[in-house]
């Protein structure tokens, strides 16, 4: 039984990275309709920007900050200049986009700061959380920055003009014109909102897989596997569903023989189809209900 | 009386098909207009036009500025309220986020609670579900909040696209007379699209016939009422 809530409590320690990354996930999906392949890439290279920050003498908290305002900028640029031309294009000319910027960022992030894995410091320190050995303080900062991030995101959906606008924009686009909303430039908010969470993501990964410029491969497809399970409408369902792969796979690794580490990949992607199959809203995530 | 919005030699396209053949119309200020025709004939056509939503040329001008290269969220912050076919109801949100949708390109923020509450006098139906999903509404219900959520815009001019369509006739009537009532005491224009051309003939003071994308008669809506041609093509006597 020891070894079962210590394997939880591993999981959910793993989960919170997984959550991380699901949250960006969501937040372009509810913008866009799409998954974007390139989220990670996108991640990694806003974290070697505020490493970069970093090796110039700027203060951890001072990087932070001028990261997630850079990725935020940046993502926006991103929709401006790549993908608002593609908007009325088909899915898959849309997606042929999302992989160029996949190869471009990481062949680019490669070219300026090499291959070689870097250490990235934390500010949360990596001491053993509550006496905990099985998780540290790092992972439990990351945790509660994690539903931070959740709860500012409920509140901006929930209580701002702004959210409100943007998910008029994303549910019904042509009712939202009529009402008077730019949908346009809420789909460039909503790049930039999903470039900035998923940079607070990267700065909070890169402690534990430390920097690097493929550090996101692994990562992006359990944020894509997390978020699928708790149904890619819901950020919250985003969240739990990242805690809920991490401790899966935890415990599938634990008490089924022959999954070591090799196999904890399969189960991620296992895990995206059978939720496809079986339910396809995610646990959290509305069913979209037609009337006919 | 002044022109509000007028129309000169309006064409529209759908991809290769022209839909509009060069409409002319205008409406006064302050009235009550009533588009009839046929389906097919552009009655759609033509209020999707006004607000930039197809392809079109020709000259639309509303209170003397010209409109036609303006995008559509653009058209509306000029007070143009546009309920669609089909309502275009927020159906996964509530009732209350929709009103406060129809107000969301206002800058005067203060009045908007107000403006929520006039609308639950008006339609004190929607007072009882506001925190209801709109989606779960009837379809008389949901007719009556897109007409509200228009109103939220405080409109110079509304665009209404077959209110009645798919409505019991006792709802039809009511929202005919909630209509009217805006119109006289909140002075906005409207301009109705309808097949339900006894009710709209009865409620319109001005109206415009239009078949296969041209209009082919226009005029006093009891002098249209009582046409014979309309009489036996409409009102089916």
């Amino acid at each position: 039984m020891e070894l079962f809530a210590n394997q939880v409590l591993a999981g959910i320690a793993t989960g919170a990275i997984y959550a991380c990354m699901a949250l960006a996930v969501v937040m372009i999906y509810q913008a866009i309709d799409h998954l974007n392949f390139a989220q990670g890439e996108m991640a990694m290279f806003s974290t070697f920007v505020s490493w970069q920050l970093m090796q110039w003498g700027i203060p951890y908290w001072g990087a932070f900050v001028l990261t997630v305002a850079f990725s935020f900028a940046a993502g926006i640029a991103i929709e401006r200049l790549l993908f608002k031309p593609l908007a009325k294009a088909p899915i898959l000319t849309n997606v042929a986009g999302f992989i160029a910027l996949y190869a471009i960022i990481n062949s680019v992030a490669g070219l300026i700061w090499d291959f070689t894995i870097k250490q990235y410091p934390t500010p949360f320190g990596s001491s053993p959380f509550l006496g905990s050995q099985l998780i540290s303080t790092h992972q439990a900062g990351m945790i509660g920055i994690t539903l931070l991030m959740l709860v500012m995101l409920f509140f901006f959906f929930r209580f701002t003009r702004v959210g409100l606008a943007m998910r008029a924009a994303a549910s019904l686009p042509e009712s939202a014109r009529l009402v008077g909303i730019n949908t346009s430039w809420m789909i460039a908010l909503g790049w930039g909102m999903a470039a900035a969470i998923g940079s607070v993501a990267g700065m909070m990964i890169a402690p534990v897989v430390f920097l690097e410029p493929n550090m996101m491969l692994g990562v992006l497809i359990y944020g894509f596997a997390a978020a699928v399970l708790g149904g890619l409408t819901s950020p919250f369902g985003a969240v739990m569903g990242g805690f809920l792969v991490g401790i899966f796979e935890n415990l599938v690794g634990t008490y089924i023989p022959g999954v070591g580490n090799e196999l904890k990949l399969p189960i991620a992607l296992a895990l995206i189809i059978t939720v496809l199959v079986v339910k396809p809203a995610g646990l959290f995530g509305r069913p979209i209900v037609k009337r006919v | 009386m002044t022109s509000m919005l007028n129309v000169k030699d309006l064409r529209a396209y759908y991809g290769q098909v022209q839909a509009l053949h060069g409409l002319n119309f205008q409406l006064n200020e302050g009235s009550l207009t009533t588009l009839l025709g046929a389906n097919g004939a552009g009655k759609t056509t033509t209020l999707r036009a006004i607000c930039n939503m197809v392809r079109s040329t020709g000259a639309i001008e509303f209170e003397g500025k010209p409109i036609g290269t303006r995008s559509t969220e653009n058209v509306v912050r000029l007070g143009i309220a546009h309920v669609p076919q089909g309502r275009g109801t927020f159906t996964t949100m509530t009732v209350e986020e929709n009103l406060q949708l129809g107000a969301i390109s206002r800058s005067d923020k203060k009045n908007i609670v107000a403006d929520i509450e006039r609308m639950y006098d008006h339609f004190p139906v929607l007072k009882q579900r506001y925190t209801q999903q709109a989606g779960t509404l009837s379809g008389g219900e949901q007719q009556m909040l897109a007409v509200a959520r228009a109103l939220m815009l405080r409109p110079r001019l509304m665009l209404l696209d077959e209110p009645s369509f798919g409505l019991a006739p006792l709802i039809v009537r009511d929202l005919f007379r909630i209509l009217g009532k805006i119109n006289r005491e909140e002075k906005v224009t409207i301009l109705v699209v309808e097949q339900n051309a006894q009710l709209a003939l009865e409620l319109a003071d001005q109206a415009y016939v239009i078949e296969t994308g041209r209009i082919v008669m226009s005029g006093n809506a009891k002098d249209i009422a009582n046409n014979e041609d309309v009489r036996k093509s409409y009102l089916g006597y």
